[in-house]
Parts: structure tokens; sequence; C-alpha cells
């Protein structure tokens, strides 16, 4: 227990320390995150008409960006996957790193899904016991159900795996390791159910079909490594934490591929709604080409086509791949593709034209933006501080001793010789 | 659960607040889902509402909670063919109902929607054009002439008169389904088909999350964006909990064959006012029933049949 307290306390008394620099990244997360609040009220007394949402577009930004960071949560999974299972000694080091960023994401998921409600206040609803948690009826009941799972189980494989290297002890492989393997099913599963949570509505034509849970997993397992390499790049220059190349090797090959798998369902999509051309194919030529002279969104199609397009060829290029200073503009390439693909792209067509024919274009406000911008800035200060930690630990900076008084300022000494251990 | 609301009740009225709507409101939010209510439960939560509506609206409100009568399940059938597209419907459907009636295009809420099609105009000049042009695929020259195209729908026509020469029309609201998407989505069971047919909500129990309104091939739902525009003066005092009973911020709500209606032996609101008879409503289970006479002797359609949904909304004509 009193270690359990220790790690607490120096875990924290690590991830307040820092630098200008890093003091910096985090008032400017946290100014942001104050925004979220403002507009948390506004929804919560004005209600969702401060946002661009209407009864006939009543998903938009919140939803678009809360299903495509569940796939940022499941990409994760993309470096614990070979860690474990093909026992990549590189991606094994930095394994906590993906759940770091997977714990992140799905509260990150949680805000979006708050943002979203009409009645936060009702949440308590869904609990079980208190409320209803319609079983097995609801794919949303399911969704929070997995997103939950998927958070618990990131959560202890992380905090364990580094408490026990806190603790200079190793990890109890019969307990890890099965919950390790069920959170390689689990992040599927995440995203599979996301995807049947808009795909099982024959109500919706372009999200009705079973491509979607297949689409939304190459898509997350592009998106999420993207994410992944650009952070790992950060970790490289700026702290004493080195990730080998062959790691982030190894993710830009997933990328790759799951890039390549998406643009190639993409282009099924495309030929098999346009190519008949029916009523049920609106949504997609609304995305496309725009419907009855409403084009708001064709621009953001044909340009996340592009840079989808433009950093699958970089990826396929291995002077380019293996270039550490192309891979980012890559991945950010992809990233912000799979972004626009994912999110509003998906979501928003889904309402254009309505069951009835009707077709409105989706104004996104000030504050929604804002919101959306904030909810980031919140999963981001959260993201920085678990993987401040997580490296911290890592690197033998936050390590147990029994005799707590004899804490000395020795840091960087013991954390060169951690590094050099390390490698 | 049900202690703490009592608790903060017992505290609430110890308090002896003399504004009644922050008492009440703040019960309401521990209240339970009113299907699994017992009555004495369901009679409570009637009496609080019925108090705060009271005072908010200044005149004597009633909360009716009269449960589905044995032996009936309500149908409604819609001759097209008399619609004359007058939309008083629409109007008397938003008075009857308590919807949100502001400026704003949010605050703005009706229920029933009647869709002008146009009727099909064939020309001879036509015949010689083609779509798409030049790439060796000839389409007939009338394609694209528009022939009552329910799915382009459109529902905000102003002529000067109704009937309009060149269209025809189809209304359309909740189509109270057998088997309803909506139902099967909502996550906290707020939205269920009530014994008697007509699928309610439950406003004080719904979280807003929308999945109704998204699985709904009909368009049928609303959601309450803000706090509905409702003028003390326009309020329609005779209210059912699962009906017209004003509703909140941040809920959906939709048609509910007018429950506080029905449920008493009358017509809704909508079969009252239309002025062709063109509404036909009725116990489907009552062979001498309106609805059961025009099932058994008319063409009847159903809308997106092939959706499975079954819907008890009835198209016909003669």
């Amino acid at each position: 227990m009193n270690k359990l307290i220790s790690f607490v306390a120096d875990y924290m008394r690590y991830v307040l320390k820092g630098g200008p620099k890093f003091f910096g990244w985090m008032g400017l997360l946290a100014f942001l995150s104050a925004i979220a609040l403002y507009g948390f009220y506004l929804q919560n007394t004005e209600g969702l008409i401060v946002t661009g949402l209407t009864s006939q577009i009543h998903d938009g930004l919140y939803y678009a960006n809360l299903v495509f960071l569940v796939g940022v949560a499941a990409g994760a999974v993309t470096i614990v996957f070979p860690a474990y299972i093909y026992h990549n000694e590189a991606m094994h080091k930095v394994s906590v790193l993906g759940e770091m960023l997977a714990i992140s994401a799905v509260v990150m998921v949680m805000l979006f899904v708050f943002a979203h409600m009409g009645r936060p206040d009702r949440l308590w609803h869904m609990f079980p016991f208190v409320g209803i948690f319609n079983m097995p009826g609801s794919m949303l009941a399911w969704d929070v159900l997995v997103l939950n799972g998927y958070l618990m189980l990131n959560f202890s494989c992380g905090f364990y795996y580094l408490y026990a290297k806190y603790c200079g002890s190793e990890v109890n492989k019969k307990i890890f390791m099965p919950l390790i393997y069920i959170s390689i099913v689990w992040a599927l599963s995440i995203h599979t159910v996301t995807a049947f949570l808009v795909a099982t509505m024959p109500a919706r034509p372009m999200w009705h079909h079973s491509m979607m849970p297949i689409r939304f997993i190459v898509t997350a397992f592009a998106a999420g490594p993207c994410l992944i390499i650009l952070i790992f790049s950060i970790i490289r220059n700026n702290t004493k934490f080195w990730i080998e190349d062959e790691a982030i090797n190894l993710l830009s090959v997933i990328v790759t591929w799951c890039l390549g798998l998406a643009l190639f369902l993409s282009l099924s999509e495309v030929v098999v709604e346009l190519y008949a051309r029916t009523e049920h194919a609106n949504g997609l030529y609304y995305l496309m080409f725009g419907l009855h002279g409403l084009t708001n969104l064709v621009p953001w199609f044909w340009g996340s086509l592009i840079a989808m397009l433009v950093a699958f060829v970089m990826f396929l290029t291995p002077s380019i791949r293996t270039n550490q200073k192309l891979l980012p503009i890559a991945c950010v390439l992809a990233f912000g593709g799979i972004w626009v693909e994912k999110g509003m792209g998906l979501i928003v067509p889904g309402f254009i034209p309505s069951p009835i024919g009707e077709v409105t274009e989706y104004f996104p406000t000030l504050i929604e933006v804002m919101m959306t911008v904030s909810l980031w800035a919140m999963g981001f200060f959260m993201l920085t501080i678990l993987l401040k930690g997580a490296i911290g630990i890592m690197l033998g900076d936050i390590r147990y001793r029994a005799d707590a008084a004899e804490k000395s300022p020795d840091f960087p000494t013991r954390g060169a010789t951690a590094t050099l251990e390390a490698r | 659960m049900l202690s703490v609301s009592s608790l903060m009740g017992t505290a609430a009225l110890m308090a002896k607040s003399d504004d009644v709507k922050a008492t009440v409101e703040w019960a309401e939010h521990f209240q339970g889902n009113y299907r699994l209510m017992t009555d004495a439960e369901k009679a409570e939560a009637r009496a609080r509402l019925a108090k705060r509506y009271s005072a908010q609206y200044s005149k004597k409100v009633t909360v009716d909670g009269t449960e589905a009568a044995p032996g009936v399940l309500m149908g409604y059938a819609l001759n097209i063919k008399k619609c004359i597209g007058c939309r008083r419907c629409v109007k008397a459907c938003v008075e009857e109902n308590n919807q949100s009636r502001g400026e704003k295009p949010g605050e703005r809420i009706e229920w029933i929607q009647v869709l002008r099609m146009e009727r099909g105009e064939f020309f001879k000049d036509k015949m010689n054009q083609g779509y798409p042009e030049g790439l060796g695929i000839q389409v007939g020259g009338n394609a694209y002439t528009p022939a009552g195209a329910v799915m382009e729908g459109q529902y905000h026509y102003t002529p000067e008169a109704v009937p309009e020469s060149d269209a025809n029309y189809m209304p359309i609201a909740c189509m109270q389904c057998e088997k309803p998407p909506c139902v099967k989505v909502c996550p906290v069971r707020t939205t269920y088909r009530e014994a008697d047919g007509p699928v309610v909500i439950d406003y004080n129990w719904c979280i807003g999350c929308r999945m109704c309104m998204s699985a709904c091939p009909y368009w049928a739902r609303r959601m309450n964006v803000t706090t509905p525009v409702l003028p003390k003066e326009d309020m329609n005092p005779v209210t059912h909990y699962l009906g017209n009973r004003p509703r909140m911020r941040g809920v959906v709500e939709q048609c509910h064959w007018c429950l506080q209606r029905t449920r008493q032996g009358r017509y809704p609101a909508c079969v009252e006012v239309c002025p062709v008879g063109a509404r036909k409503f009725g116990n489907l289970l009552d062979p001498e029933s309106e609805v059961s006479v025009i099932l058994a002797r008319k063409n009847v359609f159903r809308l997106k049949a092939e959706l499975n949904t079954f819907p008890k909304f009835f198209y016909f004509y003669d």
C-alpha cells in the first residue's frame, strides 16, 4: 500500500516538473480547455441551439470526432499487437505508450459524447441498477460497454506495467498476458461496434452497408499509427527516451497497408453506389458533387481524397517512408485526410438528404468549432501527462526506493544510465 | 436511488421553497422510468408535473395518465387522393400538442409534414435530349422529368391556393410502426410501444442521444434544441404524461396519435380538422371501425414497406 501511495506521489511530482517549453504547452492546452467549460455551460442552459445541429442534421462535428477518436483508440493496438504477438522488441519497449494513447483517446470520446448529448445531466439513466441499460437491443448500449471496457483494460494493463517497472519487479504474466490478449481483440470490438452504430440503420442508406466495420478498422489502423508516429518523433526530439527506428518503420508499413485498403474500399463504394445511381446514393453524390446546388462538403471530400492519395504515394516510397524528416508530413496528410473522410465526410452526408428527401446543409457554429478544438486540447493535456509519467518510469527517473528520505535531485545522471541500460 | 431521491424530496420540502418550479424540477431529476413506476409513483409524478405546469403557464393544467384499454389497437388510414395540401392538420397538431413555436428555425417544431409532389409532365420537344451526352449512353429525353418522386419531398410550399393543378400531396408523420426501429436503438428504453399501439416517449427519461432520430426511416422525430417556446395563452392545458405535456430542452418528441384525446374516445386533432375527410382513425381490432373497413375494401399501402417496420399508418386511394 505504501508503495502504491509513493507511486502516485512520485508520479505526480515528476509530471508536474518541467521547463518553460512544457509549461507553455500545458498552459496553452489548459487555456483552450477552459473554452469547453463555457461551451458546456451554454449547451446546458441555452441548449444545442448554440450549435449548428437541427432536427434534420442532428449529428455533426461532435459525433464525427467521436467516431474518429474511437478509431484512434483502437489504433493503439498496432503497437500492442506486434509487441506481444510477434514479440517485436522495439515495439515491446514502447507498447505502454500505445496504451496511454488509448486511454486518452477513449476519454476524449467520452468528452465528445457529453458534448453531443441533449441531456448530459441524465447520463445516470444509463447506469445499470439505478437506470436502464437497453441490452442487447441498443447498439449504443453495446458501444458504451465496449468503450468502458477498453478504457479499463488499457488502464489496468498500462498502469500495472508501469507500477511493476516502478517497483523494479516483473509483471505477473499469468494476469498480464491474458489481459493483453483480451485488449487486442477488444480494440477491434470497439471500432466494429462503433461502425455497427451507424451501419445498422436502413433509414440512412449512406451508412447502411456491411463494408462499414472493415472500413472503420482500416482507417483507424491508418490514422492511429500516424498519430503515434508523430508522437514518437516528438518524444525522440524532446526527451531522453529513444524510440528505435524499427518501431517507427513497422508502424509506417502498417499505415501503408491500411491506407491502401482504405482507399480501395472508398473506391469500391464510389463504383457500386454511383454506377446504378439510385436514390440511396444521394448522400454520397452530395458529398462528391453536391445536391440541388448545395456543395458545402465537396471541397472537403476532394481535399481529403487528395491528401490521402499523396500520403499513400509517400508511404509507398521506401525512401520517403524511412526518412524521418518527410515521414511526419505524410502522417499529417493521412491523419487529416482520414479525419475529414471518416468524420464529417461520413456522418453529415448520412443526413443529406433526410429520409423524406429534404436536402439541407450543416453549418457548424463557432461555439461548436471551439468546443471541438477545446475537447481535443483536453485530450492532449491528459495525453501529455500520461506519456510524460510513462516515459519517466521507463527511463527510471521515477523509481521506488524504500528509503524515501534519501531522495536526491540527481535525476539526470540516473536517467542517462537508465537510457543506456534500455538500449 | 429511490431512497436517495426521497431524501432529496424531503429535503426540498423541508426547505419550504416558495418556488414551485425549482422544488418540482429538483424532484423530477430523480424520478425513474415511467413505464417501470408503480401506480402510486406514476400518480405522484403526474401530480408533480401538473403543479409545475400550472404555475408555469398560469392556468389549471391536468396531466392525464389513462392507460391503454384492452382490446384496442389503434390504426390510421389516409386517403392520398383526397388530400388537398392545405396543412390544416399541421397547424392543428402544433396547437393541440404544445409544440415549440418560436421564430428561430430550431424553435419551430411540426410533427406532420405535407410533401408536395409534382405531377409528371412529358414533352415532345425533350425527346431528342439525352443524358449523359457524348458518352454513348443514351437515356430517354424525358428521363429526368419528376413524377410523384416521394423521396425528393418538398414541404415548404407557399401557393396562392391549394390544391395546385401541377401537384399532389402526401402527408407524413410518425407511422407508429409495429416493429419500430427507434425503440430498438434507444439506449435507455425511454421510447416504447404502448399496448394499444402508439410509440411514446417518457420525456423525463430521454437523455437526448438522438439515436432514434437517426434510426427513423420516416423522419418523424424532432429534437428540442432549446427550451420550447410555448406562450402561456396558447398552451393546451389538457395533457397526457406520455402525450402532449410540455417538453423540456434537449429531449426528442414525436407524434403519439393524440393520446390525451384518443384514450378518451376522441379523434386525433389532425383527423378532426381535415376539411376533406382524408384522415381516418380507429380500432384495428374492431371490424366495424372505419380503419378496418378501409383495410378490407380499399387499395392500401404502407410507406417504405421494404424496411419491415410494419406501420399502423396506411395510405389508401379510392
